[in-house]
């Protein structure tokens, strides 16, 4: 099937600023997709490009297969969108900006509205003027929740929402992605990643450094072991992708990539292994290292162990 | 320093900083005013005899006392400065202390900016403090330049002093009311709006007591500002008084300000509905929702002016039937009578002022495109054209609305004391006559928002130029190319003059065409 959003060599520049240097981004039909990356990475760039608000200079752009620039309203029909920083009428309450979106849109289900008013906790009532940051959101959410859009567009949605209200967020876009449709959330939220993405794409400095599953991310990176021997292990340094960072008698702490874990368990086994600490990465670790200064993309193929071994 | 003050002084000098150029450009703006009229009137009447027949045909005549206020020393040439720039040039000074005081106090506690500031080691007063000081001083530059500037004019100084001392003193009344009004309402386009009412109001006071012995105009500010008499007899009392009740005013927000809740107002917001009405849910319903408000204040204070302008229309007669030096004027100058030619300049000043609401509701595009508030519509399926189109479209009927409403306004009061109704018709039926050039300033509004929108609000500045050459254009003695660059001073000018067609014809269609050309700019470039 025909991705969802197909971004590809993407070139944005900002006079002389590149705020987009070659980025790719494949979202497939009916994944949830996580789409993280630094402050000013170019995640909102990228996400107002896919809606048509700005234009490529260079690259591939192909939203629900048609060109967002060109094609901008009838792409629109089929996909909800929620901004990063949701700026309303001041005038305007709760409950009409939702009945308008949903109206501008073309399809509003007021029953789905009240009840995901319900369940956010939401006063329709009060002006935008007197809504909080997370109620603001709140109203985008319901807004682009009540829709029957095929594609959701999540810019950071929950940065302002309380635990509770997370909760409802996650369970919210799990029905969504069971009805089957697409969701592209950018969030900085990690426990929220993993949850919901399916696929994650990490971007840094206009450029995409990783993009797959949580647990093929998890593979290219590398798993710390800790163990005791009876007797000093020998024939590490002949396996590649290890990284010695301790090793005092009998106590051995090292770095490995994944696939090379097999050659690292036989050379301790062989030593006598009296216990054993195998630590996968954490997902802090493995967006730490990516969000870093050094090119993560070089260190993943060259010196996996090195970029992490100095946090 | 009080605790609730600490601050005041950083929090000004990062204003001056901050707002150096817009700062700058309205106080020269007004002191260039001033000169250049003083310049020009010396070269229009050279002699004492050329100041002697323009003080006869001034003195008593009601149309032109109701625009220039009154007449004081109108055979001097300060005097005939002062009745020249007076009035309009008092308008700008208020508009720009209140707009000032109202930008640098509540436009920014609803940004969100101040918030930040007041976290910091800045007292609840500070920020209406340091307003008060930038603006108070941007008033008294005013009044010192326009001082020494018509000092090295060689006019007189006490006269000079006078003239300078009570826009300076108007400027700080009015920096005090709207210190008042910005406590009072969340929205800083309420607070200015309130203030500009005032302001308003304060014209049409003084035009109505000028014209008749001068008692009502010690009702409004700008009249008691024009009793310092400048180049007359001065009197400085009525200074001293503006100067006491701008600090009245200011003590009075000041008092305000320290009590009520950050973000707050005193009148607290009403719930909204909980759902949208069935009007709320396109485009143009958006539009229409969000501009309906401002559009009806706007008329409302056209509708008033109309008003005032209608009430005193018909003592332009008795004041020819009086003269005959002016009847042997008018006669001379093509036999319009001196009533239409009245009722066409108001017409004019009231369409003027109709334009602002034009270039208002047109720029709203642009304040909602910076507000964030453009990307989410146009992330559902409304198309660019529609969403421009909507505000376009309130623009352009709003406008043409508030027009009518003006002639509505002089119709109903000229109709209701001349005993004939039928001036209602007529003269609202004139006054469309002036809404092709209004549009053609909302065009150029449109234009810019198009293909240059971070220059769009250049649009008020040829609202500016609109209104001088409107106002000043003759006593300025300005080319006719300069004249001609107003679209205002293409509308033929009825009722004084006969509808005519063609004039009409090419405003409308640059209207249209400019339009068009801002439709297809916005469609090319990139929002945000």
């Amino acid at each position: 099937m025909d991705p969802v959003i197909d971004v590809g060599g993407l070139v944005k520049a900002f006079g002389s600023a590149r705020a987009l240097d070659g980025l790719d981004l494949q979202v497939g039909a009916g994944e949830v997709h996580g789409f993280l990356g630094p402050n000013g990475s170019g995640k909102t760039t990228t996400i107002r490009v896919v809606l048509g608000m700005l234009r490529a200079d260079e690259g591939r752009v192909r939203l629900l297969g048609g060109d967002p620039w060109r094609d901008a309203v009838d792409l629109h029909r089929r996909l909800a969108y929620v901004p990063g920083d949701v700026s309303l009428w001041p005038k305007l309450s709760g409950g009409e900006t939702i009945d308008l979106f949903g109206r501008l849109r073309g399809d509003l289900d007021r029953s789905r509205r009240d009840e995901l008013l319900d369940r956010f906790e939401l006063d329709p009532t009060k002006r935008a003027r007197t809504y909080s940051k997370g109620n603001r959101q709140k109203v985008a959410l319901v807004a682009a929740l009540a829709s029957s859009a095929e594609l959701l567009i999540l810019d950071e949605p929950t940065s302002g929402l309380d635990p509770l209200m997370e909760a409802v967020f996650q369970d919210c876009i799990t029905e969504a992605n069971d009805e089957g449709r697409t969701v592209l959330l950018s969030s900085h939220i990690l426990a929220e990643v993993e949850a919901l993405c399916d696929r994650v794409s990490i971007i840094r400095a206009g450029r995409t450094v990783q993009s797959g599953t949580l647990t093929e991310l998890r593979r290219q990176t590398h798993t710390t072991v800790a163990a005791e021997t009876d007797r000093p292990v020998s024939g590490l340094d002949r396996i590649d992708g290890v990284r010695v960072l301790a090793a005092t008698d009998g106590h051995v702490n090292l770095q490995v990539e994944p696939a090379r874990l097999d050659g690292v368990m036989q050379a301790l086994a062989a030593a006598g292994l009296r216990s054993l600490v195998s630590t996968p990465p954490t997902l802090e670790e493995l967006f730490l290292r990516n969000y870093g200064d050094e090119p993560a993309g070089e260190a993943a193929h060259h010196d996996a162990a090195g970029a992490a071994a100095e946090r | 320093m009080a605790a609730t003050l600490t601050g005041t002084v950083a929090l000004a000098r990062f204003a001056l900083r901050r707002d150096r150029v817009r700062i700058a450009v309205w106080v020269a703006a007004v002191a260039a005013l001033v000169l250049v009229t003083a310049a020009s009137t010396k070269g229009i009447y050279p002699t004492q005899a050329d100041l002697d027949q323009a003080a006869a045909v001034a003195q008593d005549n009601p149309a032109v006392l109701a625009f220039n206020g009154p007449a004081i020393a109108l055979d001097t040439m300060g005097g005939q400065i002062t009745f020249q720039v007076g009035s309009f040039g008092l308008l700008v000074v208020g508009l720009m202390a209140l707009l000032m005081t109202s930008r640098l106090t509540r436009a920014e506690e609803e940004s969100g900016r101040m918030e930040l500031v007041r976290s910091m080691a800045v007292g609840r007063q500070a920020p209406l403090a340091s307003a008060l000081i930038v603006v108070g001083a941007m008033a008294a530059t005013v009044g010192v330049l326009t001082t020494v500037g018509l000092i090295t004019q060689d006019l007189p100084v006490a006269g000079s002093v006078a003239l300078g001392a009570s826009f300076a003193a108007l400027g700080l009344f009015f920096t005090g009311v709207a210190a008042v009004t910005a406590q009072v309402t969340e929205n800083p386009r309420v607070a200015s709006g309130i203030a500009g009412g005032m302001l308003g109001l304060s014209f049409a006071v003084r035009a109505a007591g000028d014209i008749g012995d001068g008692t009502l105009s010690w009702f409004s500010p700008l009249g008691v500002a024009q009793k310092a008499r400048p180049f007359g007899d001065e009197v400085w009392w009525p200074l001293l008084l503006l100067v006491a009740l701008a600090v009245a005013f200011a003590a009075g927000g000041a008092a305000l300000a320290a009590h009520r809740d950050f973000g707050g107002g005193l009148v607290a917001p009403r719930p909204g509905r909980p759902e949208a009405s069935a009007s709320l849910g396109r485009p143009l319903g958006l539009a229409v929702r969000l501009q309906r408000g401002s559009v009806l204040w706007w008329a409302l204070a056209v509708l008033l002016l109309g008003v005032t302008y209608g009430s005193i229309a018909n003592s332009i007669e008795d004041f020819v039937a009086d003269n005959q030096t002016i009847a042997d004027f008018v006669a001379a100058s093509g036999g319009a009578s001196l009533t239409d030619s009245y009722l066409a300049t108001s017409l004019l000043i009231l369409s003027l002022t109709a334009a602002g609401a034009a270039l208002q509701t047109a720029l709203r595009l642009r304040t909602e495109e910076v507000g964030g508030r453009a990307e989410p519509v146009l992330s559902t399926p409304t198309s660019r054209w529609a969403w421009m189109g909507s505000h376009v479209a309130v623009s352009l009927v709003g406008s043409a609305l508030i027009v009518l409403a003006g002639g509505l306004g002089i119709g109903a009061t000229y109709g209701i004391v001349i005993g004939d109704l039928g001036q209602v018709p007529r003269l609202m039926a004139a006054s469309l006559a002036y809404v092709p050039a209004v549009w053609v300033l909302a065009a150029i509004a449109i234009a810019l928002f198009g293909w240059a929108p971070r220059a769009s609000v250049a649009a008020w500045a040829l609202l500016a130029g609109a209104f001088v050459i409107a106002m000043l254009g003759t006593i300025l003695d300005l080319p006719d190319w300069v004249l001609g660059l107003s679209p205002f001073h293409h509308a033929p000018q009825v009722p004084a003059a006969a509808v005519s067609v063609l004039p009409i014809a090419v405003l409308l269609a640059i209207t249209v065409v400019t339009t068009a050309a801002g439709f297809a700019g916005f469609r090319r470039r990139e929002v945000g």
